[in-house]
C-alpha cells in the first residue's frame, strides 16, 4: 500500500511547479489525503469512551468492597480495593461450571470441526446428486434462527432422557454451528490444488489418508477461524443451558451468571467479579492471540 | 485475513458463490476424466445427521407441536389447527410483533451508520486506531449474560452510575419505565453487536483496491467525497451482508432481554423471542409457542432471503469484476 502511494505521490508533486488552476486542485487534494482527519479520530475517541465506560465500572466494582457500597461514589475507583467477592465467587461452584463450560465447548467444537472436514472434503471432490443436495441443505441450515428449536429440542431430548445432561447442551450446539463450518472450510479446501489431490491418488492413497495427511494439515487457518468462531459461541450460549438444563452440576458460566445475580442479590460486586472471572480465559486469548481470535469472530463473514 | 478473502485472493472464479459453484468446478473438472478418484458419499453422513436431527428436525417437531395442546409434563394432545388463529389474533402476538419490527429498523438504522464508519476509521493505517481497534472490539469477548448483567448494575437508579455522575437527568429507572426500556435494549444491542459489524466493514474496506483512492486524489476528490464516490458503491454488498446478519440478530435477540427484564410479561420489552419463552416455559402453552417459533422461522427465512436476494453472499467475489 504504501509503496502504491509513493507512486500516486510523483506526478502530484510534479504538478506543484505549474501555476494552473487543475495543479492546485491537485495539491489540495494531496494535502487532503494526508491532512489528519480530525472529526474521524473525534468520532473514534468517543466511541472509545461509549466502549470503555461500562468494562471500567466492571473491573472497578468488582474490587470494591461491600460495605459502604451504596454510599461510594462508582465512578471513582474503590481507594480500599478487595478481592473478597472474587473469593467468594471461588468458593461458590466456580469451578464446576467452568469445568462444565470447558468440556461442552471443547467437545463440540472438535466434533463440528471434524465431521464439517469430512463432508467439506466430499463437498469439494465429489459430484453425486447426494453430495450435492447435502450442500444445498447446509446452505439453508445458515437461516436457520436457533430461537425457533428449543421448544421442540426441549421435546425431543426430554423423550431421549437427554434433559438437564451436558449432552443436551453439545448436540444442538455441534448441529447448528455445521452449516457455516462446512461452508467456510468448502471454501477454503476448493482452493487446494487438484494436482495435489491427483498425486495423492496416484500414490495409491485411500480417502482418509487423503484427508489426514492432505486436506487437514493444508486447511489448518481454517479450521482455527471456525473453531474459534464456534468455540465463542458454545463458551458464550446462554439460551440451550437456560433451556435444556436444570440441576447446578450441570450449569455452565453463562447461565451461572445469571444465577449468581439471583444467589447474591445486592451484592453488585460479587455479581461482577463473577463476569470478570467468566470472561477472564476468553480476554487472556484475545491478548495472546488477537489478531487470530478476530478473524474467527466473523468468520466467513468478512472478506 | 479471512477465509473468503483468500478465496477472492486465488482467484478461482467458481468458488464463493454458493451452492451453483459446485457444478461450475464439476463442468470443469469432467475435462479430466477423474470420476472414480472422488472420495465416497458416506463421509458427508456425519455431519449431515447431526444437522438434521438437531436443526432439521426440531422444525419439523415444531410444525407438529404447534398443533397440538401441551403443557410440557404430559403428552402433547392434537387440537389441529386450533392455536394458529388464537394466537394471531392475540393482540400480545401483534404487539410482540411490532416490538421486534420497532428493534429491527431502529436497531439497523443506529448501527449501520455507527459500524460502517467505524470501520473505515479502524481500517486505517495510522498506529493509534489500530489500539482503538483492539479495544473497540472487547465487547465481542463478553457474553451476553455478562453484559445484560453490567449494564443492569449500571443502570440501576439507586446506586447505578447515574447516581454518581451528578445529572439528575440520568437518574431514571432506565429498565422499569416502559417508554425507556425500548431504546435501552436498542442501545445495549448496538453496544454488543457493532465491534461485530465493524469488523466485517473494515475487512470490506480493506479489499478495496488502493488504486481507486489514488486516482480519486489525482482527480481532487476530497475525503467525503472519496467516501461517498468509492468507499460506499464499494461496500455495497458487504452492507448487504451485515444487514442481513443484523436484521435476523434483531429478530431472534433474546438473551440480554431475558436477563435484563427476567423475561417477565409487561416488561414492555415483550419482543418476539422473550413472548415465545413467556409462553411456553412460564405460561406452559407449548403449542400457542410453537406457533410464534414457527413465525420466527418464517420471518426470519424471508428476511433472510429476500436480503441476500439483493446481492450479499452469492456475489462476494463480483464487485470487483472489471477493474
Amino acid at each position: 500500500m504504501s509503496r502504491t502511494l509513493k507512486r500516486a505521490d510523483a506526478p502530484v508533486r510534479a504538478g506543484r511547479s505549474a501555476p494552473d488552476g487543475r495543479s492546485r486542485r491537485r495539491a489540495r487534494a494531496r494535502r487532503a489525503g494526508q491532512r489528519p482527519n480530525v472529526l474521524g479520530g473525534l468520532g473514534g475517541f468517543l466511541w472509545l469512551a461509549i466502549i470503555i465506560l461500562p468494562i471500567y465500572y466492571i473491573v472497578i466494582t468488582s474490587v470494591r468492597p461491600q460495605e459502604g457500597f451504596f454510599s461510594s461514589n462508582q465512578l471513582l475507583p474503590p481507594g480500599d480495593p478487595t478481592l473478597d467477592q472474587y473469593a467468594l465467587v471461588l468458593q461458590s461452584d466456580f469451578f464446576l461450571y467452568l469445568a462444565n463450560s470447558v468440556l461442552i465447548t471443547v467437545v463440540s467444537v472438535v466434533v463440528t470441526v471434524f465431521v464439517s472436514v469430512m463432508a467439506a472434503f466430499v463437498i469439494v471432490r465429489s459430484q453425486t446428486r447426494f453430495v450435492r443436495a447435502s450442500f444445498s441443505l447446509f446452505l439453508l441450515g445458515l437461516a436457520i434462527p436457533l430461537q425457533a428449536t428449543i421448544i421442540p429440542l426441549f421435546y425431543m431430548l426430554s423423550k431421549a432422557g437427554l434433559y438437564d445432561t451436558l449432552a443436551a447442551l453439545i448436540l444442538p450446539s455441534i448441529g447448528f454451528a455445521i452449516p457455516l463450518t462446512v461452508l467456510i472450510l468448502t471454501n477454503f479446501i476448493r482452493d487446494i490444488p487438484k494436482e495435489l489431490f491427483e498425486s495423492m491418488t496416484v500414490d495409491g492413497a485411500s480417502n482418509w489418508k487423503t484427508l489426514v495427511s492432505l486436506v487437514i494439515p493444508l486447511s489448518r487457518p481454517a479450521i482455527v477461524t471456525v473453531g474459534i468462531y464456534n468455540a465463542l459461541n458454545v463458551w458464550n450460549g446462554f439460551l440451550f443451558p437456560l433451556v435444556l438444563t436444570q440441576s447446578p452440576e450441570k450449569r455452565v458460566l453463562p447461565l451461572s451468571l445469571w444465577t449468581f445475580q439471583g444467589e447474591f442479590n445486592v451484592n453488585v460486586p460479587a455479581v461482577l467479579a463473577a463476569v470478570v472471572l467468566s470472561t477472564l480465559p476468553i480476554f487472556v486469548l484475545y491478548v495472546l492471540g488477537r489478531r487470530q481470535l478476530v478473524s474467527g469472530m466473523t468468520a466467513g463473514f468478512s472478506k | 485475513m479471512t477465509i473468503t478473502e483468500r478465496v477472492g485472493v486465488a482467484g478461482d472464479r467458481h468458488t464463493g458463490r454458493g451452492p451453483g459453484s459446485v457444478r461450475g468446478g464439476g463442468t470443469r473438472q469432467g475435462a479430466v476424466p477423474r470420476r472414480k478418484a472422488g472420495p465416497s458419499g458416506w463421509m458427508v453422513a456425519p455431519a449431515l445427521t447431526f444437522f438434521l436431527t438437531f436443526a432439521i428436525i426440531p422444525l419439523v417437531v415444531a410444525l407438529y407441536l404447534s398443533f397440538t395442546k401441551w403443557d410440557a409434563i404430559s403428552d402433547p394432545e392434537w387440537v389441529g389447527l386450533a392455536n394458529w388463529p388464537t394466537v394471531l389474533s392475540d393482540p400480545a402476538t401483534l404487539h410482540s410483533l411490532w416490538l421486534s419490527l420497532k428493534v429491527i429498523v431502529i436497531s439497523w438504522l443506529v448501527q449501520t451508520p455507527i459500524s460502517l464508519l467505524l470501520g473505515v476509521f479502524t481500517a486505517g493505517k495510522q498506529r493509534y486506531r489500530g489500539v482503538l481497534a483492539a479495544i473497540f472490539f472487547l465487547p465481542l469477548i463478553l457474553s451476553s449474560a455478562a453484559i445484560a448483567i453490567a449494564f443492569k448494575a449500571i443502570l440501576d437508579p439507586n446506586f447505578g452510575l447515574a447516581a454518581s455522575v451528578g445529572l439528575p437527568f440520568l437518574k431514571q429507572d432506565w429498565l422499569g419505565n416502559q417508554d425507556l426500556i425500548l431504546y435501552v435494549v436498542i442501545f445495549i444491542i448496538a453496544w454488543q453487536f457493532v465491534p461485530f459489524h465493524t469488523l466485517i466493514y473494515q475487512g470490506g474496506v480493506r479489499q478495496i483496491p488502493a488504486s481507486l483512492y489514488e486516482a480519486a486524489e489525482i482527480d481532487g476528490a476530497g475525503r467525503v467525497a472519496q467516501f461517498i464516490h468509492i468507499t460506499l458503491p464499494q461496500l455495497r454488498y458487504t452492507i448487504i451482508t451485515s444487514s442481513t446478519l443484523m436484521v435476523v440478530g434483531s429478530l431472534t435477540y433474546f438473551d440480554v432481554v431475558f436477563v435484563l427484564t427476567g423475561g417477565v410479561p409487561g416488561s414492555g420489552i415483550n419482543i418476539l423471542p422473550i413472548d415465545m419463552y413467556v409462553k411456553g416455559f412460564s405460561a406452559y402453552q407449548m403449542g400457542e409457542a410453537s406457533v410464534l417459533a414457527m413465525l420466527l422461522v418464517i420471518i426470519g427465512l424471508l428476511l433472510a432471503l429476500g436480503l441476500t436476494r439483493l446481492g450479499g453472499f452469492n456475489k462476494m467475489n463480483s464487485q470487483q469484476e472489471g477493474l
